[in-house]
This record gives structure tokens, C-alpha cells and sequence, in this order.
């Protein structure tokens, strides 16, 4: 993620060229949401005919759907003609002028996760900054990827140069209208990552977004689209921060993921949004659809994600095998404290013969929070010699927080094979005893124990990636302890 | 170096320690022996700072400060070391991160540079070949899948890395056979030093034979109801505890 000055210029200038800041830089819309917000949305970005009809047939179908209220969480209902659906980019110099303007607790945070000091400023939204981090990846390494035919550019721009894909595979795999939170989405993302690995290519390198949350920023409906044909391999990377506010944010993105014969996708999610204050004021709720769908024969795709942000999480990244052979893999961590909630895990639907898919779920909770594994591992009729394994376990710190496990099988094939194994622990007296009288403290010695919990799945992610996840347990432990 | 003044503490309500009195001095090995149920185990605690223990009255110092003052690591970094009957798995944590953590932990506290990855791992392998243990060891989670022979070797390894001022062992003997006996009583031998006290806690007379102690006490309903020297603990193999008038359902070996 090193950046250097010049980088940022020119990324900004990319911004320029986009036409976001210098002719919209007033433009931020009154709250609420009819068909009107969403013709000006698409004007604003100056999006095709066919993406405005998308979008308008998304909205059409929101209205007549309902919040869902199956999960395992708890928060007043969203109003969502009090939210503001389109807000320009702030202009430079509206911004935080130095890092001794934003707020220091932020910039602990920062300093604690080892993140460089200039990538803090851009994290805090000091002055120079962009949405989507992607864009100085794509500018710091366009030769090669250009070389190697990879496209990874916003998706606005992507539905502008390359409408044929979009139109193609945009919503081929979450529907405009799969449910409450991926319609509202369809109907008024605003930007996101476009990456598409043409046949037989390896992509040169990790890929990889920092996602930000700014109180007046875009973001909040981020919509990605990850295209790998044939035999291509690409590891895509997102890191998620939001500053503190102190009123809930909604966070409503989709994630989809389209995997071709002997094709793989690694996903990797490190998520931080602002989790609340120690007493459950603010921070984000966290609505999203990520699924993938290995569509060809031997597909592969891995989700391996380490959340420890957000106020209330919904979320299940999910794999369709829909192609003979083809594996799906979901490692997750989801680390819940103070009055966090969590309802995540994911689905394996298993459609094609001979599909493999593995879970291995680590929730840890502490504080007052509330932490639920919900997952369905699902065999179509023709999944012939299907099999699924599920690991789900659960780690509580202190006495006040909750873990649950909801999970769902269906098999209509009787050759699929399930296996499910599931522990509850907790962080005991005595462990932590035998930490402190070995000179450790208290903190660290929670730390260390929560970070071998999580081992497997810490393996799974890049080696910066692994590392970052560690420090972030560390910092979203803090306080558990006593 | 270790004094213990009329220490009574108590777990749950129920009094354990009823009026401890000890002094040990640097360089002396002191045995504690007695029934089940005496209050050995639980002396090792208090002293190691368990909080699951309440201490009622009566005063422990360590060079002269007061160790009650003190929470759990704090007294760990002063050279308090456990090594305990039953040490606990923490799956997931190589024992090489856990070592390294405690042993710069002792040396942050000490104002000593905190050793890399590298250096620790030299020495680790050094010192887990003195417990006879593979170095593989290192790389498995702490006490994770090992046996009891492995766990008490283990504990033994952490002591030589720590290099405690005052080493408690409590029952390391238990559940060893003869050749693991002598290994764990060899790193035993070779933590004994001028400059350091051992307390071993233990029910048996036999571990007394591989590491021979200054001093032996019976506890007995939580007070020291004798004092003596090596040959104390030969009578009381002969004699059992009944001479003193203490009851056990379990003197043999």
C-alpha cells in the first residue's frame, strides 16, 4: 500500500478526470429515496441507459420487499428516507488539513495496527484521498496489469468502458432482487471494484481495496464484481475502516463473484468498520451480500474473512457450485465486544457433482455482545458425491456475551456427504492464570489466547493480511479483560 | 528471601491456610509435605497470586517487599515462578510464542532488550534439550496433546528459561515414571543456585531422593506441623504421617 506523493497527485487527478469533484462538488442530495434520486444518481455518474432501467427495476422491486428479521440481532428500524443516498467526494480542502485535526483515539487505533503514517492520514481522510485505494494500486501497477490484460478499475468507470461485461454478469449472480438489502443496493451503489482476469491469466499480484466510510463520503453501497474466465487466478484483498461518528451508518454493499472452468478466486476481507463507543453508541450496520458463483467445471473460490467492525453485521459470503468439481472454502474469524452483533457465516449450495466445501467458522465474543453462526450447506438432486465439512467454533470471553450456531443442512441427494463439528470455550481462570504468572499481562495474554484460537484461519490470508489481523484482535480486545 | 508470617487464606468461604509460618533463604531447597487436602497445592497458589484465593490475614514478603501487594505478573517479573501440577492447554499458541512472550515479558520488566525470533529460538532448543524434550515441542501448542510426562518436563524447560529467584514446584512428580523422574529431577538440579530458592511441593518421598532438600516441613490442616531436615521426609516414608498424629487415606506410593 505504499504510496508515494506523486501517486496521490495523480490520483486525485484521476478523481478530476472522472468528473466527480470539479462538477458535482456541491451536490449533496437532500435525504430520502424515490425514483427521482435515483434518475439523478445515474445522470451524475453519466451511466447508460441500460444501467438506469437496472437500477429503477431494483428500486421497483425494494419497495415491495420487507426488512428481514430472521437474524439474530437486535436495533431500531432504519428510516431510509432519512439517509442521504448520493454525496460528492469532499473537496481537499474541506478535509482534515493534518493528522493533529483528526481524532486522536483514531489515530491510536492507527498507530496500534503498524499502518504506515501516510496511509493513516489517508485512513483518517486527511486532505489528499479517494474512495476506493484500488485506484492507486491500478495507477502504481497499471503497466503490468495492463500487460497481462487485467482489469481493475471503479466500477462506474467499468460501466461506462465496458458495458458489455457489466451488462453481462451485474447481478448474474445476486439479483437485483435476492433480498431487502441487495435490492436497495442495485438501486443506488455508488461505486465499487471492477476486476476482470481474461482466459489463462494468473494476475500479476494481489489486488487490493481499502474501503472507507466518511460521514459525507460515498461508500456506504459499494457493489463489486470479480470476473475470472477460465484457468485464471486473481487474489483480491479488501481492508475496511470508518472514523467514529456517533449516529449508526448503513453499510448496504454487494459482492459478486464470477468463476469460470479451472478458474480460482481468493477473497480475503479484513473489516474494521466503527464498531460503536464501549456503551453501543454509533457505529455501522452492516448489511451485505457476498456470494460466488463457480459457474465452470473445477472452479475454486476461497472467502477468508476477519471482521471485528461494525455494530451489527449481517452477512454471509456464500459459493454456488454450480460446476462439476468446483470447491468452495469460507474461514471466518467475527470478533464481537462491548454491545456489538453479529449474525454471519455462510452457504455452500452445492449443485454439480463432485463439489467440495469447507467452513471453518471462529466467533469470539466478549463485553455485552452477541455473536451467531448461521450457515446452510445445501445438495441439489444432482449433486452426486457432493461433500461439505463444517468446523464452528465459538470462544466467549468474561460472562455477560452470547454465542449462538444456527445451522442449516438440506441434502436432496443422498450420495452428499456432511460433516459438522462445533465446540464452545472460553478464555478460562486458568489459562489466563498460567499467562500472568508467567509475566504476561493480562491484555496480551487475552490477545495471544484469541489469536490461537483463530489460527486456521489467520493461515489462510496473505502473510501483511495475517499480520494486520492479529494487531486488529488486539486492538478491538482491549478492555475485555477485568 | 521468602518470608511467610501467619498466612491464612481461604477459598470459597472455607478456610485453607490456617497460620503459614516460613522462611527461605537464597540457595536453600525446602520440601512441603503432607496429606491430601493439607493445603499444599493451595500455599503454591497464594504464593504464585491466584485470585481464586482470598487471603483472610498474615503477610508474605520477597526480599523485604511485600508480595501480596503485588498482581500475578507483577510477582512472576519479581521471580516467582509456578511450575504447575496441572499445567493447562492453550490450543493454537506454539509453545515458542508463548516462551518468547514470557521470557521478553521478564525482560522488558529487567529494562533488557527484548530478544527476536531467532535469537529466542537458539536458546529455546538449547534448554528443551536439557528437559529431554524435542524441539519440535516448541512448534505444538502450549501443552497441547502432551502427555502428563511432557507437561511436567515442559513446565521444568519454562523455569530454566525464566530463571525465577524463587522456583515453587508443586507435585511435579506426580504422574511421572522412574525415567522421566530423573529427567525432570536433572532440570531441577540445574536450576539450584546461590542466588535462588526452590519450595517443592509434594506428597512423595521418592522425588526427594533425586533432589535432595535442606529442609523438609509437614503441612497438615493448614499449618506447618513439623520441621525438619532431610531425614524427616525418610521417617515420615517409613512411619507414614499417623506418628504425627495426622490422618491420610493415601500414603502409598
Amino acid at each position: 500500500m505504499a504510496t508515494t506523493d506523486k501517486e496521490v497527485k495523480e490520483l486525485i487527478k484521476r478523481e478530476y478526470e472522472h468528473g466527480f469533484v470539479t462538477e458535482i462538488e456541491s451536490d449533496t442530495f437532500e435525504p430520502g429515496l424515490n425514483e427521482d434520486v435515483i434518475r439523478r444518481l445515474s445522470e451524475l455518474k453519466q451511466e447508460p441507459e441500460f444501467m438506469l432501467e437496472w437500477r429503477l427495476k431494483a428500486y421497483r422491486r425494494w419497495l415491495e420487499m420487507d426488512e428481514p428479521e430472521w437474524a439474530h440481532v437486535d436495533f431500531p428500524k432504519v428510516d431510509y428516507n432519512s439517509i442521504s443516498y448520493y454525496s460528492a467526494p469532499k473537496r481537499p480542502e474541506d478535509m482534515p488539513q493534518s493528522l493533529d485535526e483528526v481524532d486522536p483515539e483514531l489515530l491510536r487505533t492507527y498507530e496500534k495496527l503498524g499502518i504506515p503514517l501516510h496511509e493513516r492520514a489517508k485512513l483518517a481522510g486527511v486532505a489528499v484521498d479517494a474512495v476506493f485505494d484500488s485506484v492507486s494500486v491500478a495507477t502504481t501497477f497499471k503497466e503490468p496489469l495492463e500487460k497481462a490484460g487485467v482489469i481493475f478499475c471503479p466500477i462506474s468507470e467499468a460501466v461506462q468502458k465496458y458495458p458489455e461485461l457489466v451488462k453481462k454478469y451485474l447481478g448474474s449472480v445476486v439479483p437485483a432482487g435476492d433480498n431487502y438489502f441487495a435490492a436497495l443496493n442495485s438501486a443506488v451503489f455508488s461505486d465499487g471494484s471492477f476486476v476482470y482476469i481474461p482466459k489463462g491469466v494468473r494476475c500479476p499480484m494481489e489486488l487490493s481495496t481499502y474501503f472507507r466510510i466518511n460521514a459525507a463520503n460515498t461508500g456506504q453501497f459499494e457493489r463489486t464484481l470479480i470476473i475470472a474466465e477460465e484457468g485464471s487466478y486473481v487474489s483480491y484483498l479488501e481492508g475496511c475502516t470508518a472514523p467514529m461518528r456517533d449516529e449508526n451508518q448503513l453499510h448496504a454493499a454487494v459482492v459478486e463473484l464470477v468463476i469460470l472452468d479451472d478458474a480460482q478466486i481468493k477473497y480475503s476481507t479484513v473489516q474494521n468498520w466503527y464498531p460503536g463507543d464501549e456503551n453501543g453508541k454509533g457505529g455501522i450496520y452492516n448489511f451485505v451480500t457476498k456470494r460466488a458463483a463457480c459457474i465452470g467445471k473445477n472452479a475454486k473460490v476461497s472467502w477468508t474473512q476477519v471482521e471485528t467492525g461494525s455494530a451489527i453485521t449481517w452477512k454471509y459470503p456464500s459459493c454456488v457450485l454450480r460446476g462439476d468439481n468446483s470447491v468452495g472454502e469460507f474461514y471466518s474469524v467475527a470478533l464481537t465486544h462491548n454491545y456489538q452483533q453479529a449474525d454471519t457465516g455462510t452457504k455452500m449450495i452445492h449443485l454439480g457433482k463432485n463439489t467440495k466445501s469447507t467452513i471453518i467458522s471462529k466467533g469470539i465474543s466478549a463485553g455485552r455482545s452477541s455473536n451467531a453462526y448461521r450457515g446452510l450447506v445445501k445438495f441439489g438432486p444432482g449433486a452426486d458425491g457432493a461433500r461439505n465439512f463444517t468446523q464452528c467454533d465459538s470462544l466467549l470471553i468474561g460472562d455477560r456475551c452470547g454465542a449462538h450456531t444456527f445451522p442449516y443442512i438440506e441434502s436432496k441427494n443422498k450420495s452428499a456427504i456432511v460433516e459438522h463439528e462445533a465446540t464452545t470455550s472460553k478464555v478460562s481462570d486458568e489459562q489466563m492464570f498460567l499467562c500472568r504468572q508467567r509475566g504476561i499481562d493480562p491484555e496480551q495474554a487475552v490477545s495471544m489466547i484469541v489469536n490461537g484460537f483463530c489460527k486456521e484461519v489467520f493461515k489462510e490470508l496473505p502473510m501483511e493480511f495475517a499480520v494486520e489481523a492479529g494487531k486488529l484482535l488486539e486492538v478491538s480486545l482491549e478492555g475485555s479483560v477485568g | 528471601m521468602l518470608s511467610i508470617k501467619n498466612l491464612h487464606a481461604s477459598v470459597e468461604g472455607k478456610e485453607i491456610l490456617k497460620g503459614i509460618n516460613l522462611e527461605i533463604k537464597a540457595g536453600e531447597v525446602h520440601a512441603i509435605m503432607g496429606p491430601n487436602g493439607s493445603g499444599k497445592s493451595t500455599l503454591s497458589q497464594v504464593l504464585a497470586g491466584n485470585e481464586a484465593f482470598e487471603i483472610t490475614s498474615g503477610e508474605v514478603t520477597l526480599n523485604g517487599d511485600n508480595l501480596l501487594d503485588l498482581a500475578t505478573e507483577e510477582r512472576a517479573r519479581e521471580g516467582i515462578f509456578l511450575a504447575f501440577q496441572y499445567p493447562v492447554e492453550i490450543p493454537g499458541v506454539s509453545n515458542l510464542q508463548f516462551l518468547r512472550t514470557a521470557v521478553n515479558a521478564m525482560r522488558k520488566h529487567r529494562g533488557e532488550e527484548e530478544m527476536n525470533a531467532a535469537e529466542f529460538m537458539k536458546l529455546a532448543k538449547e534448554v528443551s534439550r536439557q528437559v529431554d524434550l524435542d524441539p519440535a515441542f516448541l512448534k505444538r501448542g502450549v501443552n497441547e496433546g502432551f502427555s502428563g510426562g511432557e507437561k511436567k518436563r515442559n513446565e521444568i524447560m519454562q523455569a530454566l528459561l525464566l530463571q525465577p529467584k524463587l522456583a515453587i514446584l508443586d507435585e511435579t512428580d506426580s504422574g511421572l515414571d522412574i525415567d522421566a523422574l530423573q529427567v525432570v529431577s536433572n532440570g531441577v538440579n540445574a536450576l539450584r543456585a546461590e542466588d535462588r530458592a526452590i519450595l517443592m511441593v509434594t506428597h512423595y518421598q521418592r522425588l526427594l531422593n533425586h533432589i535432595v532438600p535442606d529442609y523438609v516441613h509437614v503441612l497438615a490442616g493448614g499449618k506447618i506441623v513439623k520441621s525438619g531436615g532431610r531425614e524427616l521426609a525418610l521417617e515420615l516414608e517409613e512411619r507414614g504421617y499417623g506418628w504425627l498424629g495426622i490422618k491420610d487415606e493415601d500414603t502409598s506410593n
